[in-house]
This record gives C-alpha cells, sequence and structure tokens, in this order.
C-alpha cells in the first residue's frame, strides 16, 4: 500500500513537471501557432542551468555556484529564454515549418553540446546531486503542483488579456492582426521568447526532482514528443486541456510500462519501441478523429450587435 | 592541402546522400505544403529493406538499391493514403505533427523487426584505392556513381514525361496548376513514390557508407532539411546544389571543429539562409 502511495507521489510529481511545459507549449502552438517541436532543447537548458547554479563548487563542469533554488530557477528561465530569442529572430517573419525545422536544429544541437562539452556539463555522465527545495516527496509534489498552479493563472490570465487575443488572432489570421496594426513577429517572439522560458522553469524542475540530470532525459521522445502528443490530446489552445492531456497520455504512458515489464525477458529490449509505436497510434488516432482534442478551446461567444 | 581534398571527397559522398533525401523533401514541402519530418526515418527504412535483400537473396546492396526503392515507395505511398489523404483537408501544419509522430512509429517499427543493434551490408574490410595519395574507397565511388544515374534519370523524368511535368508544375505553383486541370491526387501518389524511392537510395548509400542503425536516418534529417531549404523549397534542381554545399561544408567543418559538430554547421548554414534569403538560392517558395 505504501509503495503504491509512493508511486502516486512520484507519478502526479512528473506530470506536474511535464504539464507545465505543456502550457508553455500551448502558448506557443495552442495560442500563437508556433510549431516549436525541439522543447526537448528549452526543457534541457533549463535542467542544466538550474543544475549549474545550485550544486556545489566541483571540477567536473562548470560551478557549481551553490546557488539557493529560487536563483537556479530564475537562471533556468532566462536561459531558455534567451536561446529562444536567438531561435525566434530569424525565423518569426517566415511559415511555421520553419520554426518547426530550426527548433528541432537547435535542440539537436544542445543535446551534441550537453554530451560533449565535458567542461560544461560533464558529458554523457551528467550532473549529479541537484539538492531539493524540501526533503520530503510530498513536499516536493507540493512545490511542483504550486508551480503547475502558478503558470496556469498566469497564462490562463495571459489568454483573457488582450495580447493573449492578438496571440489568438495571429493564429487565425495573420493578415488581418497586420492590417490592424500589430507588428506580428514581434508578437510571436514574445509568445515564442515566454513559452520557452515555462519550458526552462520546467526543466529546472526535473532537476531538482530527480537530483540528477544527463543527455539521456532531452531526446526528442520524452522532450518532445510525450509533450506534443499530451497537448493535442488534451485539446491545443486550452489550458485546461494541456493540463488533462497531461494526466491522460503519463497514465497511457506508465501504463504500458506496466504492461509490457510483463512480457518475457528476451522482449524487454524491444518494449520501450513498442510503447513508442503505441504513443505513435494515438497521436495519428486523436488527429484523425478528434483533432480538436479531448478538451477542445472554447471558442469566443459571438455577441449580436446591439448586445454588451 | 591533401586533407582539404581527402574531406572534398568525403563531402561529395554525404552530398550525394544528402541529396537524394533533400529532393524528396524539397517536392513534398513544394507540393503538399508541409515539411516532411519522418523523411530521415524513411531513409532509415530503406536502408532496413536493402538489408533484407542482401541477406536473404544474397546479393549486393547495389542490386539490392532498385528492390529497396520500390519498397519504400510503396510504403510512402500506403502512409499517405492511410493517414497523410485525410489530414490533407485541414491545415498543413497538422500534417507536420502528423508526420512528427509517424518519424518515431517508423523508428519505433525498424526497431521491433530488425532490432535496435548496429548491422552492416557486408563484413569485413573493403581495401581503398589510392589515387595521388588520397584515399577512395570501392563504396564511395558506387555512392557517388549510383547518386548520378539517380539524378539524370530524375531529370530525364521531370522534364520528359507529363507526370514529372505535371509534379513541376504543382510544386511552382499549386492553384495554377489545378485549374489547368492537373490530377492532383495522382500528382500527390507521384510524389510520394518519387521521395519515398530517393529516400530509400539515400538510406541504402547511408548504410554503404557507414553502418545500419534504427537512428541513421533521424541523424541526417536535419542536413537533409538544410539542403532543400538552401537550394529553394520546391525545386529538385535546387536541393542538388544545396545537397553538396551542405555535406561539403559539414565534412570540411571537422578541420576546425568536433566531428560530432556536423550537423550544427548544417545547421548554421540553414540559419544564414533563412535570415538572409529565405526563398533559397534558386528562389523556391517560402
Amino acid at each position: 500500500m505504501e509503495s503504491l502511495l509512493d508511486y502516486g507521489v512520484f507519478f502526479l510529481t512528473m506530470t506536474g513537471i511535464y504539464a507545465i511545459l505543456a502550457l508553455g507549449l500551448n502558448l506557443q502552438w495552442g495560442f500563437t501557432g508556433q510549431f516549436n517541436i525541439g522543447v526537448a532543447g528549452f526543457f534541457a537548458v533549463g535542467a542544466y542551468t538550474s543544475a549549474i547554479f545550485t550544486t556545489p563548487e566541483t571540477a567536473s563542469h562548470l560551478g557549481g555556484f551553490d546557488l539557493p533554488f529560487p536563483v537556479g530557477i530564475a537562471a533556468a528561465m532566462l536561459a531558455s529564454g534567451l536561446i529562444a530569442v536567438l531561435v525566434g529572430w530569424g525565423t518569426m517573419r517566415l511559415r511555421t515549418d520553419y520554426l518547426a525545422i530550426a527548433t528541432i536544429g537547435i535542440a539537436e544541437i544542445i543535446r551534441h553540446v550537453l554530451k560533449n562539452e565535458d567542461w560544461l556539463t560533464n558529458g554523457v555522465r551528467g550532473i549529479p546531486g541537484i539538492s531539493r527545495p524540501v526533503e520530503s516527496e510530498a513536499g516536493l509534489l507540493a512545490v511542483v503542483l504550486a508551480f503547475v498552479a502558478l503558470v496556469y493563472l498566469l497564462i490562463e490570465r495571459a489568454r483573457k488579456s488582450p495580447w493573449g487575443r492578438v496571440l489568438r488572432a495571429i493564429r487565425e489570421n495573420e493578415n488581418a492582426v497586420m492590417a490592424s496594426g500589430k507588428d506580428v513577429s514581434y508578437f510571436r517572439l514574445q509568445a515564442f521568447v515566454v513559452g520557452s522560458a515555462i519550458m526552462g522553469l520546467g526543466g529546472a524542475l526535473f532537476a531538482h526532482f530527480n537530483g540528477f540530470v544527463s543527455p539521456e532525459a532531452f531526446g526528442p521522445l520524452y522532450g518532445t514528443f510525450l509533450i506534443w502528443v499530451a497537448l493535442i490530446a488534451g485539446g491545443s489552445g486550452n489550458n485546461k486541456g494541456a493540463l488533462f492531456g497531461t494526466l491522460v497520455i503519463w497514465i497511457l504512458w506508465s501504463g504500458s510500462e506496466i504492461l509490457t515489464s510483463r512480457l518475457p525477458v528476451e522482449y524487454v529490449t524491444q518494449a520501450g519501441a513498442l510503447r513508442v509505436l503505441l504513443i505513435g497510434i494515438v497521436l495519428q488516432v486523436i488527429l484523425l478523429y478528434r483533432p480538436e482534442g479531448l478538451l477542445p478551446e472554447e471558442r469566443p461567444k459571438l455577441g449580436k450587435p446591439g448586445e454588451d | 592541402m591533401l586533407d582539404v581534398l581527402q574531406l572534398l571527397i568525403y563531402g561529395v559522398v554525404l552530398g550525394s546522400i544528402l541529396t537524394l533525401g533533400a529532393i524528396g523533401v524539397s517536392m513534398v514541402f513544394g507540393i503538399l505544403r508541409f515539411a516532411h519530418f519522418a523523411h530521415g526515418d524513411m531513409m532509415t527504412l530503406g536502408a532496413y529493406f536493402g538489408l533484407v535483400f542482401v541477406v536473404g537473396l544474397e546479393i549486393s546492396p547495389l542490386a539490392a538499391l532498385p528492390l529497396a526503392m520500390g519498397l519504400t515507395a510503396g510504403v510512402a505511398v500506403l502512409i499517405d493514403q492511410t493517414i497523410y489523404r485525410r489530414l490533407r483537408r485541414t491545415a498543413p501544419v497538422i500534417l507536420l505533427i502528423s508526420s512528427f509522430g509517424m518519424a518515431l512509429a517508423l523508428r519505433s517499427v525498424i526497431q521491433l523487426i530488425w532490432g535496435p543493434n548496429s548491422q552492416v551490408f557486408q563484413s569485413g574490410i573493403q581495401i581503398p584505392h589510392r589515387v595521388f595519395g588520397l584515399i577512395i574507397k570501392p563504396d564511395h565511388v558506387w555512392i557517388v556513381a549510383g547518386a548520378v544515374v539517380l539524378v539524370i534519370g530524375l531529370h530525364l523524368f521531370l522534364t520528359r514525361t507529363k507526370m514529372g511535368k505535371a509534379m513541376r508544375a504543382m510544386s511552382d505553383n499549386v492553384d495554377l496548376a489545378l485549374v489547368t486541370g492537373i490530377p492532383a491526387e495522382r500528382v500527390v501518389m507521384g510524389t510520394w513514390v518519387l521521395g519515398g524511392a530517393m529516400a530509400a537510395a539515400a538510406g541504402v548509400f547511408l548504410g554503404m557508407d557507414t553502418r545500419l542503425h534504427p537512428t541513421i536516418g533521424w541523424g541526417v534529417l536535419l542536413p537533409v532539411f538544410a539542403a532543400a531549404i538552401l537550394g529553394g523549397i520546391g525545386k529538385p534542381y535546387g536541393a542538388i546544389a544545396g545537397g553538396m554545399v551542405i555535406g561539403i561544408a559539414m565534412e570540411l567543418s571537422t578541420l576546425f571543429l568536433e566531428p560530432t559538430y556536423k550537423p550544427a554547421v548544417a545547421f548554421a548554414i540553414m540559419v544564414a539562409m533563412l535570415v538572409v534569403r529565405p526563398s533559397g538560392l534558386f528562389g523556391g517558395r517560402t
């Protein structure tokens, strides 16, 4: 019973961290229609930045600077945001396909840097001993959930604000927004940078929860694909959908792990591939039969002239 | 100097492979208006189909090439007909997400069938030719020759056949092509046959150059995109120039950079191109 409870806490903490990533992606894709397929890169930069800032000084990687947890979080968001500025600068004027290619490029390059620049990241051995803001598992869950709530409230507030309306208008009809005198590229850049900074936050929380970061965790599957499937399954453009989708996909993902762990030993190495295939099929089915997701975005009610 | 020449040779080999991949990406992007993220894994699939024939029929990879190309083209059409075709009614960007999922799904299928470990077409060491101090592997000669033959074939197809002309027309301007009565669905199918076959050739060549692994195609996806963008989207001839520039630049970069950063070089060229001239060297679409 106890172990089940432990697992529940672990599961919810992971879901919370991924929910933050999904909320960041929702700001980019759901609101603004930006195709960031390099979530893993921003996730990784956040995780490593916070790790480097908060671990005690060591010879095996840059730093550490032994700074407190909140500084690590802030630095992580700043670093991810800065990378987003660099990526966004050249691609905001173009069709979102180019952003997709550019972001996947930056994510792969970040992964190569993490693996090869030992002085910075300790290479494939990763960074161990990342401190926790609170000791107990349940306390950590509370911290993560508090951050989820905070991000959710801020993004929900942003969605209803004039700023959020401009973003959604850009998604629906870029030319109309341009015609009404808005600087489309600049708004896009803002959404992209803020969304990426939120992903950096998710990365930092992941580092402090896990206590250890290595390049493995930030491949295209764990770092990008699951988050996309979660957002699309939940309902792009709907923040509640982002949260709900993350929960559903994590239940599926963990459930499939429990199922495949029962396979005979000789198939164990293949089980990972089978699970990815399953999630891949889930994505195609959702796209074909329920592209708006489980919780579709609420469309604004069209008022009749004279009303309101 | 000899170093540079040697790297140029490697660059032309890599460029030939990238070219074949970029042709498909460029055509699909031009005609269906989406960046096909599963193209790298389609290359991997082609390589493994090649392996099946090499092992099963005990033939050389080159002899297996046409068979692998045919099978992969079939798979490409199958994927398009079962999934992409139904998504085409919605926004092109939905196709992009779908293809990203397809990339990972294809990779898992490959891993399920052929296992996660590296394999080779033919074991044993090839004795390289030595020409003026330069090392030239027989496989490299075959790769470049094969790519040249395929590109000439593509050129004849695009300029001499009705289907080829229709493809170029659609890739130039879809709406204009449609009003002239070009059968869109058949052209789309033709595009997948062409793109799938070329991807398979790229994959087999990649396997000949190094070894087979479930992620070989994914590893070159970024340089392939870079080549397609450099050459101009929707411009199959541009893809040739783009592939060569990217391939040679990637190999030459190893003079002063770690080889693991080769994709980063392709990426840097691509971003510079997107900033300066997003339509590519030859004025493709953006």
